[in-house]
């Protein structure tokens, strides 16, 4: 009844007026544009308008900055800078004089293997903690107790234990992207659904295919977060890791060119720490983007 | 009594922070072989409760449940579920979701292919044969719901128990599905126990319409025998005396004698 009476009064009031799409393809025939073309233009130059001037600000104030402290290089001298470093990242004139290139590559291999194991490790275990209440309070204090730890304070341990910078450094990403994976991966297996494992109990599925089925699908997502948080504090982590132990990578960079004074490679260095901490986070997201169901 | 199901002195006790709750005291109830019994009753009356029982979700406090002569221990494949909420995977296709119970009932002795004709054949009973490749998001809640009473069925369980199957969906959709499901049950002479809150829907599927009664001490208020014969026609049935009595009888349970328990 009402949608008759809906159709029957939307008819005169068509016919009143063009449509509004009707009127824009009339008027965008027309060799001025009209003004509600423009007007619409803002809705994507707005979304670029924002971070734009948010960018320009930025270096406005860096520029303001860098001129009254005569220490810091502005943003010109800083570019100039850069585009000297990144014209020739794959140098090698000894070990502690490399191009940027084999400093973050290294870096970003020191995470790659500690975050690997980590999640290697972690994942499983999160896994067993989640669903088997006794893991869980065995495993609580523990974790607990040692996940605030400064990823730093377990560097000496790393040292002590490996006798080498290198692997003291892996350890240290390890042990700190473990925690968020464990704990995100336990949380996930926690809250599936009862309804599911319900589905599960009246099909009478297998250990196996509750696993394949349902646990891991459903958990999926929670430890896709996991992984998430645990590769953001790896990358913060190793540039500090770095910075203590030497050897090539990223944070030994900084450290070295803090003893060069040339601060002009420490800006470029923490701008290149960012950009890739961003472009891992946005690769991971989209990885968690393929498991989503729903 | 020859029941197919008999449940005998069943007390229900969760143990919960507040200290144990009672949702079910004294419950005595059989069901005969392809007879189909509803239960009613308001809203947290221990209605899914008494259902989870008979799936062997729970397990009773006390009293006993007896299945075909055998006492009912946990889940099964003898006995079909369809959940409240349909309850398929979200990251399963319909299909998928149908095959993995055809899988583990029948994976042993039939082979893959056969294995995929019963579950096109289970998704064909409710309609839904076009949209087996389709996921659970991809389709309606009736749909949703249908896939569920498909998964349920292609068991081929002795006893299918439906939890309140209808309840989400809109009227129209849920008259269409009431249809098919009396049409299934016919094929198929499942013995039936369903949980509803709707008196229609219980007056127009049921051979027997359990009404329960509200906390405290939840338990079974009346019986009442719906005696109409099948097939039933909903549309002639609304102007049927014996319909409408049976419709106001359990009216009169659910909104005059529970009502006043529970104000
Ligand atoms: N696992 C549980 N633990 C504690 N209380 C429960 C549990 N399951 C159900 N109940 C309680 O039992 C009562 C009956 O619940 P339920 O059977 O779901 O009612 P309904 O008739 O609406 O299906 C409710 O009061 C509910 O809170
Ligand atoms: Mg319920």
């Amino acid at each position: 009844m009402s949608a008759v009476a809906k159709t029957i009064k939307r008819e005169p009031f068509e016919n009143y007026a063009p449509s509004p799409v009707r009127k824009a393809a009339l008027e965008a025939k027309a060799a001025e544009p009209p003004p509600y073309i423009r007007a619409r233009a803002p809705e994507w130059l707005s979304r670029v308008i924002g971070p734009v001037i948010g960018i320009a600000l930025f270096i406005g104030l860096w520029a303001l900055l860098a001129a009254s402290s005569p220490n810091l290089p502005g943003p010109a001298k800083t570019w100039v800078s850069a585009v000297q470093v990144f014209g020739d990242p794959f140098y090698r004139k000894g070990p502690n004089d490399q191009g940027i290139g084999w400093n973050v590559l290294n870096s970003l291999s020191r995470v790659g293997i500690g975050f690997g194991l980590a999640a290697l490790i972690g994942i499983p275990l999160g896994f067993m903690v989640g669903r088997f209440r006794f893991l869980s309070d065995m495993s609580a204090p523990i974790i607990s107790l040692l996940r605030p730890v400064s990823p730093l304070a377990w560097l000496p341990i790393g040292l002590l234990v490996f006798k080498a910078a290198n692997p003291a450094a892996i350890w240290v990403i390890f042990i700190s992207s473990i925690w968020p994976m464990i704990i995100n991966t336990a949380a996930g297996v926690r809250q599936v659904p009862q309804d599911y494992l319900n589905v599960a109990r009246v099909l009478n599925l297998s250990e196996w295919k509750v696993f394949t089925r349902i646990l891991f699908p459903a958990v999926l997502p929670y430890m896709m977060t996991g992984v998430r948080l645990a590769m953001g504090v790896a990358w913060l982590v190793i540039v500090a890791a770095e910075m203590l132990t030497g050897g090539v990578g990223i944070g030994f960079w900084v450290w070295d060119e803090w003893n060069n004074l040339n601060v002009e490679h420490i800006i470029i260095a923490i701008f290149t720490v960012g950009v890739i901490g961003l472009l891992l986070e946005q690769l991971l997201l989209l990885v968690a983007r393929r498991f989503e169901y729903e | 009594m020859d029941k197919y199901l008999s449940i005998e002195h069943v007390d229900m006790v969760f143990d919960t922070r507040k200290g144990p709750f009672t949702a079910l005291a004294d419950i005595n109830l059989g069901v005969g072989q392809g007879e189909f019994v509803s239960l009613i009753g308001h809203s947290g009356c221990g209605k899914s409760t008494l259902l989870n029982l008979v799936a062997g979700l729970l397990k009773p406090t006390s009293g006993a449940m007896i299945l075909a002569t055998r006492e009912i221990a946990g889940p099964g494949p003898d006995r079909g579920v369809v959940f409240q909420n349909h309850s398929l995977l979200p990251w399963l296709s319909c299909f998928d979701n149908v095959h993995l119970a055809v899988e583990r009932v029948f994976g042993e002795g039939e082979s893959r292919a056969e294995l995929k004709a019963r579950t096109r054949r289970a998704l064909e009973l409710v309609h839904l044969g076009d949209a087996e490749s389709k996921f659970p998001h991809e389709i309606s809640g009736g749909m949703k719901q249908r896939v569920g009473i498909a998964r349920a069925l292609s068991m081929e369980p002795n006893m299918l128990l439906l939890d309140e199957p209808f309840g989400a969906l809109d009227a129209l959709t849920r008259a269409h599905l009431q249809d098919e499901l009396m049409r299934i049950v016919a094929a198929t002479g499942s013995t039936v126990l369903m949980v509803t809150h709707d008196v229609d829907e219980a007056v127009l599927l049921s051979d027997r319409v359990v009404m329960l009664s509200n906390r405290p001490a939840a338990g079974i208020g009346e019986v009442l025998d719906i005696d109409l014969a099948r097939p039933r026609e909903r549309l002639a049935l609304a102007a049927h005396p014996r319909y409408l009595h049976y419709r106001k009888t359990v009216l009169q349970f659910l909104y005059q004698k529970q009502m006043r328990v529970a104000a």
